[in-house]
């Protein structure tokens, strides 16, 4: 864990929240308060400018175009795959393919990969804590081929039981997909072992890399993931972007996800050839603004530094933690030892979504519900949390703002 | 329940009612919605069937109806007090209402509270299922009383 007193130099967060445009405007009256980060995360004005100067100074279709503008266009898009790969420290440039988003990622591996390599009787492991999407992809696969889904449960922490993951794997298991950091408990999962002891049993690993990217020190090749996926709309990029990350010997045995322009070398009626790597993987015309600015987010991310990044929100977190403890009745769901800055929490005879509603009337933005979890709220036996999740531009002046509400509510509700 | 008031003299009592709070503390509405949610009688356990269940994103409602001489009776719950206290306004304004009115009801109030964004997709809390499904029920005694006569 990261103490403050290991940081040379705090970050000026005065400074960094005047960079958040949005951080300026009022909700219902009130200065906003946005806690609701794990789901998407505020822009900064460097990604709002490049944006712009995008569509107003050289926008194109990229890869094939011979004028100034295309090549400008692709330029930079390629520019995003190469920071991309340092971000992750990905080995070869060619092992990032460009998405819609997490969510697209792991469709395409199970839709390519698994659809390749899963058979009868074969075993996925995914865990309590996955999003429904690392559930729901794999599913339909288990289905279609008639493997298993297999389930790695959870402490009542929110910590994953490491022993009962290992008496899982065994000769069946071709694939493990989980998640690096739950967007629910917050709870940072031991990736390294996880996959260590697959690569033990034979079976090939994804990564969900979704809310780890923007908190954690990505190392792909360190880690030893097969495949990695995350957003850029959650690294303050902007929607519609996802990296899928995965080994090249993999990806250059795997099948084309989709069919189109891009994706090709030639194409006649008898046969087409498929493209190299990354292009493969890559069919139509991508996302390209928002990809191109990917590379702006990861610059914001890279220029701040991730450690001191890191270190002010663990402070958000432990402040917060510590002051929602002292109010009565309230339960934090997701106690993990290693954490990032999200906590979520329910509170006797009181439904999340009526503490939304009321803080909202604050101006404070949380998140409520099942977090599209719901095996892992059914683990907890509730029917959804309230999640306030904080990224590097938020206080903990911010936070007494949303304890004050909290008393306030609850005085409300009770 | 005879209800004597019409549609239109429900929901400006409502709006009245409103209007008396103040205006610039948003808490004093919830306050206000939240007393009316906590006096909805609790539905009985009987009631609470998958079958009457409307499921919202977040919270979930429970939607019983009763046709009794030509009128249309509405029981609900909800586990969120603040959907309660919209329903037991909904209850209000079109329980033991007919049919024509049910399915002609505009139900404007609920803007004029300020509280439309209730209805609105995001919140998904089912209150806009709810009132879907309050019409709907007005529709089929409606026909199964036509098809009777």
């Amino acid at each position: 864990m990261i103490t403050a007193t290991a940081i040379p130099k705090e970050l000026d967060i005065a400074a960094i929240r005047q960079q958040f445009p949005v951080l300026n405007r009022e909700v219902k009256g009130k200065p906003l308060v946005y806690f609701d980060n794990a789901a998407t995360s505020q822009k900064p004005q460097v990604v709002i400018d490049a944006l712009v100067n995008y569509y107003a100074g050289y926008n194109a279709n990229i890869h094939r175009g011979i004028h100034s503008l295309a090549e400008e266009a692709t330029a930079a898009f390629e520019a995003t795959r190469d920071t991309v790969k340092q971000f992750i420290n990905a080995a070869a440039r060619e092992e990032i393919i460009f998405t819609r988003g997490t969510t697209e990622s792991i469709n395409l591996v199970a839709n390519t990969w698994g659809r390749q390599n899963i058979k009868a009787g074969d075993e996925i492991i995914i865990s309590t804590m996955e999003h429904h999407s690392n559930i729901v992809p794999w599913q339909l696969l288990c289905e279609e081929k008639d493997a298993m889904l297999k389930i790695i449960p959870i402490s009542d922490d929110g910590e994953l039981l490491m022993d009962a993951y290992e008496k899982l794997l065994g000769p069946k298991t071709k694939l493990v997909s989980i998640v690096h950091v739950s967007n629910a408990l917050g709870t940072i999962n031991p990736v390294k072992q996880i996959i260590d002891a697959a690569h033990r049993a034979g079976a090939v690993v994804l990564v969900d890399g979704a809310q780890s990217s923007v908190h954690l020190d990505i190392d792909v090749q360190k880690m030893n993931a097969d495949f990695f996926a995350f957003s850029s709309h959650k690294v303050y990029g902007p929607t519609g972007v996802g990296v899928l990350y995965g080994k090249r010997q993999l990806l250059e045995s795997m099948p084309p996800f989709q069919g189109g322009g891009e994706m090709i070398k030639e194409v006649s009626f008898e046969k087409t050839t498929y493209a190299d790597l990354p292009y493969k993987f890559e069919a139509g015309t991508p996302n390209i603004a928002d990809t191109v600015v990917l590379k702006t987010a990861l610059d914001f991310i890279n220029e701040t530094g991730k450690t001191k990044i890191r270190a002010h929100e663990e402070i958000l977190l432990h402040y917060a933690t510590a002051q929602l403890e002292q109010i009565p009745g309230l339960r934090i769901i997701g106690k993990a030892k290693e954490k990032v800055s999200v906590v979520s929490f329910v509170i006797d005879n009181i439904h999340p979504q009526d503490i939304g509603i009321l803080l909202d009337n604050r101006g404070i933005a949380v998140r409520t519900g099942h977090h599209c979890t719901q095996p892992l709220m059914q683990r907890f036996g509730i029917p959804g949390t309230t999640r306030a999740s904080f990224a590097v531009y938020n206080t903990k002046e911010e936070i007494d703002a949303m304890i004050t509400g909290l008393y306030k509510v609850i005085k409300m509700l009770a | 329940m005879e209800n004597q008031k019409s549609i239109a003299e429900t929901e400006n009592e409502i709006i009245e009612d409103f209007k008396l709070l103040d205006a610039w503390d948003e808490d004093q509405k919830y306050e206000y919605i939240i007393d009316m949610g906590k006096k909805l009688p609790e539905l009985d356990d009987i009631h609470k069937t998958a079958e009457n269940v409307i499921k919202g994103c977040q919270s979930t409602v429970w939607l019983a109806a009763d046709f009794i001489d030509d009128k249309v009776y509405f029981k609900a719950d909800s586990n969120s007090v603040i959907t309660k206290g919209l329903i037991s306004m909904l209850i209000q304004v079109l329980s033991g209402r007919t049919t024509d009115e049910i399915i002609a009801a505009r139900l404007d109030f609920i803007n004029k509270i300020g509280m439309h964004s209730h209805l609105a997709q995001t919140r998904s809390n089912g209150l806009l299922a709810m009132v879907k499904q309050m019409k709907n029920y007005a529709l089929a005694y409606k026909i199964k009383n036509t098809s009777k006569a």
